[in-house]
């Protein structure tokens, strides 16, 4: 679709740009903003004076933020975004005309405000969601207004100009899909296959990652290029493992044996722990949280996998690659899975042997407990 | 008989939904209905109990931590394991953030807009505006420059003619009563703290590494090591920015959030004698010593508004009834189950979506109906401040006279919307004053050369009981949290969490014994009936969390469907 269409009403005058100058963010402020971003979105920096160039001209548009079957964690994510701040990105770069958490009115005054940007801007505002769609029961598991969850959402984001699933929930169903599933809980893609989505997984997802699809959808009037799970390749495109700050330690055979022990207060790499990181697929160790302060094996614990489609059923928290149930089917986001799950027990069992030989009794200890699971 | 719906009640976590019928301007009965069930603690079922913190933790996002933090007490309390003080010091800051940061943003953003009217803020005079700011506080930000530029902002952006999240609310309702001056403050500080609460929650990053859902929570301690002389571990640095971080959440607890609450409280006090609910308040207490496990808020119960004394706590007494509630028990129809007993199975009766009302004299809610003692309770900050001021906690004692001096009313006024709203305020300050204590507590012990973190010997499946069972209290930002769990070889046999939002939201139970939204909400007056802005009001009051409340348990102990092992 056109970018333009994006714009809603013309008002002369109240680009995005202009709304930021208007609430007093410098010219230099803003073009800063866009080099963040840029490099978020993993483009080069070059691209930087065309984000710049595209948000000077696009108008605010109409965003509605639909919360299923959530927890409010991606919303509370949002509210800790800080390139833009939730504040520009909720007064100035967007017009947020639906979001039950923060909006004003309430009860049919709130219906009313959804129904008006539907009809008025049809198939040309976002939605987001957040939250799964429950399909049992005739959808009574989730109601807002009288409405099950399933008949919003068709109508919503069946006439969106994109749908952005925030959140393993929303991707893929999550933790209410977890087994036995008791609502038949899905993610937004397979409750609306006649959709435009794309699935922003993680627990909660990161709230940097969501202003950039937003504003790569503003730069280039169109979503970005995604891998077979519908995630964005820029934020999913590359595994934990890969760009691993204790990746040198997971070569040299250093691992954490207990919590606490000198090793992990040493940052030692976290696979013995119950790391998932080599199987999952995402940006957290460039993208960190919270402006950037930590993310998971930062802090000392392993990544557990929240981004991968079977995270819940597939990710006991401290058993070890590749004695986990579902390693091996289908982690990998585009077919590196089998030899991959190969190379790692491989790689491991080199590891093993360093550690033989650094004389690391409980390491050898674990290891023939593993081969006995 | 007129029945009026609120769906969706916005400003909270969760779907929620108000029937209630009116007679003659006010609120004649009311029914709370929770519209949104997920059937976790079905899912928990057989899964290993060191991963409950991660899985209960997505309860709620707005809660995040407090359920972690419940889950691990109660399998620590399962299996005896005692955490090192290290860990129990981090646990401590870690809550004591969660509920500073929560509660000011429930003032701001969630609540605020049911007194503040954003629309007359723009005919407030900026130079008015900052004499009253420093009339009541010497925060630098409240000046006529700062004042008189959100103004302009606001001006600009309502000159766009889309006011996003605050289109078509109330605005102008009669029931809004302060001067524009008052407005204008209070809008400057709506988007002050939505910039300040992404900085102090930073702690739960450097502690937890994110926030929201901060994981760094194990069953025996915390995984975030400490170490002065690693980079990869708490140190000086860490430390000194948490310390640094403390200071600025207690400066705009102390300066900005208690001076605009008593500001706002002064134009609303007819609130003080609506929106009084059950009466009987339940706190389980929180911050334990690190040394002595001792409770710093002390637990306890209040019943009938007594407050002339304080009832000791007993777990057994706690049950839940479905009688209202879309779950069917096998055979204890009209009984209340203990949670290590609790069992249910959802089940439907409601209407088919879409539909207009709700059968309320049959089932018509999501959420069981708690009750203490066969009792309905009231539990959050009121319950919280009211047990520690008649328990004659001296803190608490300090505070609430402080504050109810401030205003010109007795302790009598607690028990009401605005009480319940002030109380919160009173929470944060207490919270904001005594996190920086554990930090300097975690200081000393680390300087003496104490790093452990964890108590491992608990940690290998193999070494537990074939059967344990235990159970976890917390006191969350939104009250007495519990978490109830058996486990069986190793498993979750069983697990049951009863939420302060389960307490609170609850619906009728067997004898139709009203939950606390709903008893508050009778007799309120409501001046416009197409505009329920004194059902947000006293809605709001409790902070209703509502993904929190919702849960089942199956405790028939049916195999479950288990992911095969390729």
């Amino acid at each position: 679709m056109d970018r333009d269409d994006c714009a809603g009403k013309k008002q002369e005058g109240f680009s995005v740009a202009r709304m930021l100058e208007e609430r007093g963010v410098s010219r230099r402020d803003f073009l800063k903003f866009c080099s963040t971003v840029t490099a978020a979105m993993a483009l080069p920096a070059t691209m930087a004076p065309k984000v710049a160039q595209a948000l000077d001209k696009v108008q605010r548009p109409p965003l509605v933020w639909l919360e299923f079957q959530d927890c409010c964690g991606d919303t509370e994510a949002l509210l800790r975004s800080a390139n833009p701040t939730v504040g520009e990105l909720v007064l100035d770069i967007l017009s947020v005309d639906y979001h039950e958490t923060i909006m004003a009115a309430a009860g049919h005054q709130a219906e009313a405000n959804l129904e008006k940007t539907i009809k008025e801007f049809q198939g040309k505002y976002l939605c987001v969601v957040e939250g799964s769609i429950p399909m049992k029961e005739g959808g009574a598991y989730g109601c807002v207004g009288g409405k099950s969850h399933l008949a919003r959402a068709k109508q919503v984001c069946g006439s969106a100009a994109a749908t952005i699933a925030v959140g393993t929930c929303a991707s893929y169903g999550g933790i209410a899909a977890a087994a036995p599933n008791p609502t038949g809980a899905v993610g937004v893609k397979e409750a609306v296959p006649g959709a435009t989505v794309i699935n922003l997984p993680g627990c909660p997802c990161n709230a940097d990652n969501l202003t950039a699809v937003v504003v790569h959808f503003l730069t280039f009037g169109k979503l970005p290029n995604l891998d077979s799970h519908g995630r964005p390749l820029f934020a999913y495109g590359k595994r934990i493992h890969d760009n691993c700050e204790r990746r040198p330690h997971f070569d040299a055979g250093q691992y954490v044996e207990h919590w606490g022990d000198d090793a992990h207060r040493k940052g030692h790499c976290l696979y013995k722990m119950g790391c998932k990181g080599p199987a999952t697929f995402h940006n957290c160790p460039t993208q960190r949280f919270n402006e950037k302060v930590s993310w998971p094996v930062a802090s000392g614990h392993g990544c557990v996998g929240c981004s991968e489609p079977q995270f819940w059923d597939t990710s006991p928290l401290y058993r070890r690659l590749p004695n986990v149930p579902g390693f091996g089917i289908e982690q990998s986001a585009d077919r590196i899975g089998l030899a991959f799950a190969a190379g790692v027990g491989g790689a491991f069992a080199i590891h093993g042997a360093l550690n033989a030989l650094r004389k690391d009794k409980d390491g050898a200890d674990e290891n023939k407990k593993d081969g006995e699971e | 008989m007129a029945k009026i719906v609120v769906d969706p009640i916005t400003r909270i976590e969760g779907h929620l939904r108000i029937e209630a019928e009116l007679e003659g301007g006010k609120i004649k009965d009311a029914w709370s209905s929770s519209t949104m069930f997920r059937g976790i603690e079905k899912i928990l079922k057989g899964r290993d109990p060191r991963d409950a913190w991660y899985w209960t933790q997505r309860f709620c996002g707005v809660c995040t931590t407090v359920h972690s933090i419940a889950s691990i007490r109660a399998v620590e309390d399962a299996l005896k394991i005692k955490v090192p003080p290290n860990a129990q010091l981090i646990r401590n800051i870690i809550i004591g953030i969660q509920g500073v940061q929560d509660h000011v943003i429930h003032f701001y953003h969630l609540h605020a807009l049911d007194w503040v009217d954003i629309t007359s803020a723009l005919k407030a005079d900026p130079v008015k505006t900052a004499s009253l700011a420093a009339s009541i506080s010497d925060w630098p930000n409240n000046s006529a420059t700062h004042f008189k530029a959100v103004q302009e902002k606001l001006k600009a952006f309502v000159g766009t003619g889309r006011l996003g999240p605050f289109a078509n609310a109330y605005w102008g309702h009669p029931a809004y009563k302060l001067p524009p001056e008052a407005n204008l403050m209070a809008t400057a500080h709506y988007l002050e703290a939505l910039e300040w609460q992404k900085e102090v929650i930073k702690i739960h990053a450097i502690l937890g590494s994110k926030n929201p859902h901060p994981q760094t929570f194990l069953v025996g301690g915390m995984s975030i090591p400490v170490d002065p002389d690693s980079q990869n571990a708490l140190n000086a640095d860490k430390l000194i920015t948490i310390k640094r971080l403390l200071a600025k959440a207690q400066d705009f607890v102390e300066k900005v959030y208690i001076p605009d609450l008593l500001a706002i409280a002064s134009f609303y006090k007819d609130w003080a004698a609506i929106g009084g609910g059950v009466g009987n308040f339940l706190s389980y207490g929180e911050f334990p010593d690190p040394i002595s496990g001792n409770l710093w808020f002390p637990p306890g119960a209040i019943m009938n508004k007594d407050i002339s004394k304080v009832l000791p706590l007993d777990q057994q007494k706690v049950t839940e009834y479905v009688d209202h509630s879309w779950y069917e028990y096998q055979d204890a129809k009209g009984k209340g189950l203990h949670p290590w007993k609790g069992e249910s199975e959802a089940k439907y009766t409601g209407p088919k979506p879409p539909y207009e009302f709700l059968d309320t004299d049959k089932k018509y809610s999501w959420v069981k109906a708690p009750r203490y003692d066969e009792a309905p309770m009231e539990v959050g900050p009121l319950a919280r401040i009211l047990v520690a001021y008649v328990a004659g906690h001296k803190e608490s004692k300090a505070a609430v006279d402080l504050v109810l001096g401030k205003l010109g009313v007795g302790p009598a006024a607690l028990f009401s919307t605005l009480g319940r709203t002030a109380a919160r305020g009173i929470d944060a300050l207490l919270i904001a004053r005594q996190t920086p204590l554990w930090l300097d507590a975690l200081i000393a012990n680390i300087a003496k050369g104490d790093y452990r973190i964890h108590a491992n010997e608990m940690w290998d499946p193999k070494q537990w009981p074939a059967e344990a069972s235990g159970y976890g209290w917390h006191e969350a930002p939104r009250g007495a949290l519990g978490h109830w769990i058996k486990i069986k070889d190793q498993k979750i046999y069983n697990y049951q969490a009863v939420v302060p939002s389960t307490w609170n939201a609850s619906p009728r139970d067997a004898k139709g014994q009203r939950g606390p939204y709903e008893s508050a909400l009778v007799g309120t007056p409501v001046a416009k009936p197409d505009q329920p802005l004194e059902i947000l009001r006293t809605i709001h009051s409790f902070d209703p969390c509502l993904a929190c409340a919702v849960h089942v348990t199956d405790a028939t102990g049916n195999e479950l469907v288990r992911v095969k092992v390729s």
